[in-house]
């Protein structure tokens, strides 16, 4: 039986691009289905009752919910197609899934900060944030991806944060790009892979969206 | 010869988890109790990122969060399964982990620590989660189905240590009343002969969660 793959998605979220980019760099024919944030359609309703929220990968029928369970979903289901995304080894795959919910958890953190009006708070969110690329920069040393096999799990992670670079340094007034020279050599060596740059939005597209959530939040 | 270490404390349901996953699995392993108050040279060398525990030490390697621990423990060693096999169930499973302690053992744990509108906020969020919980339990003995699984572990904390904490401060949330299933779930798995080995003692429980309530400090 064919396998019938639909991706429930949202252009700009940096959850959604992460189902994009794992399906595409294992070449998986799928259909893109982009929602509409403020008029869901009853798929997604039905596909993710529990959230309502994108990414959902309805695979032959069966929703799989949450950007990190569906690469691994993704990686495990179609072992048979390159590249292996999480690591072969117990201990690396623990250390992969540890990292990507670090990121997780510091980039929300932070850029939930640096979008705030309140200087105090921009300022928290900036000085957090530089930690934690000084902490990317230190956990990818001298390797050209995060995986030890070339561009794995935590790459995914990592990468569908960078469109929203753009908008993170425009409402902190601050620049992240130029001073991590080795990130940036992996942004690079990323988008080198034309189904990972394909798969990522544009950051032009992802600041206007943020402006429009701007204005309708009234802020 | 394997090495195998658990830093953890005695009152931690995410150490208990991990506990009952390595002895479901039949590991040897040292226990490291920890003084959260004090951490020791030894623990903060492995783990200086997150500073919590549980962190295990397999051969001088260190792995942090309960999650991550779960499934490394399940990748390694043989012995009873703690995730399913099939990829479509183990992505329901970490999906309902993740659910379980976001929106319902994150949310109980709140309300009980909380006061005024922000405890009311919590308690209504954690009775939509828990709502949800009670029809995923339904017609099953655990979440594992016959056997304990994965989530039956990662909801560790609503089956003991939410009751004893509801009597302490005196506010309920979770009730036999309007949460029967879950109930009875909470009462199977604390009376598992294997559960019950690995759990904490309630009285203990209890007096160091009223010592918590009374001193503001956990530790």
């Amino acid at each position: 039986m064919e396998d019938k793959v639909i991706l429930l998605d949202f252009y700009p979220s940096m959850f959604g691009m992460r189902p994009r980019v794992a399906l595409a760099v294992k070449g998986i024919d799928y259909e893109h289905r982009e929602e509409d944030k403020e008029n869901k359609c009853q798929l997604l309703l039905e596909s993710n009752p529990i959230y309502k929220e994108i990414p959902v990968l309805i695979h032959n029928g069966k929703p799989v919910c949450g950007s990190f369970v569906i690469v691994e979903y993704i990686d495990e289901v179609w072992k048979d197609k390159s590249p292996t995304l999480l690591p072969c080894d117990p201990y690396q795959r623990a250390q992969a899934r540890f990292l990507a919910d670090y990121i997780d958890k510091k980039v929300m953190e932070t850029g939930n900060l640096i979008w705030c009006e309140e200087r105090e708070e921009k300022e928290a969110g900036k000085k957090g944030f530089v930690e934690f690329m000084k902490q990317m920069e230190s956990e990818l040393g001298d390797k050209p991806f995060f995986g030890d096999n070339g561009f794995g799990f935590l790459d995914v992670a990592l990468i569908t944060y960078t469109p929203w670079f753009k908008t993170f340094e425009i409402c902190g007034d601050f620049s992240i790009q130029q001073d991590y020279p080795k990130l940036s050599s992996w942004v690079k060596k990323c988008l080198e892979i034309e189904s990972v740059s394909k798969s990522l939005a544009d950051p032009d597209n992802v600041y206007n969206f943020y402006l429009t959530i701007k204005e309708k939040r009234g802020i | 010869m394997s090495e195998v270490k658990l830093f953890g404390a005695w009152f931690s349901p995410y150490v208990k988890r991990v506990e009952m996953s390595l002895n479901l699995k039949g590991v040897e392993y040292e226990y490291i109790e920890e003084d959260l108050k004090n951490k020791s040279p030894l623990f903060l060398q492995y783990n200086p990122i997150t500073k919590l525990v549980p962190a295990l030490v397999h051969n001088g390697k260190p792995i942090f969060e309960s999650s991550v621990i779960l499934e490394y423990i399940d990748e390694t060693w043989e012995g009873p399964s703690i995730f399913p096999k099939d990829p479509f169930d183990r992505a329901m499973s970490r999906f309902w982990a993740k659910f379980v302690e976001d929106k319902c053992s994150d949310l109980l744990w709140k309300a009980c620590w909380s006061a005024g509108e922000e405890r009311e906020k919590a308690a209504k969020e954690a009775e939509e989660g828990l709502t949800i919980l009670e029809n995923e339990i339904k017609d099953k003995k655990f979440f594992g189905g016959e056997n304990i699984g994965l989530v039956d572990l990662v909801a560790n904390y609503i089956a003991l240590w939410n009751p004893i904490l509801q009597d302490v401060v005196g506010f309920h949330v979770l009730t036999q009343d309007k949460f029967p299933n879950i109930s009875k779930w909470a009462d199977e798995f604390c009376n598992d002969s294997f559960v019950e080995k690995y759990m904490p003692e309630k009285e203990k429980v209890r007096l160091w969660l009223k010592r918590a309530v009374e001193t503001g400090s956990l530790y």
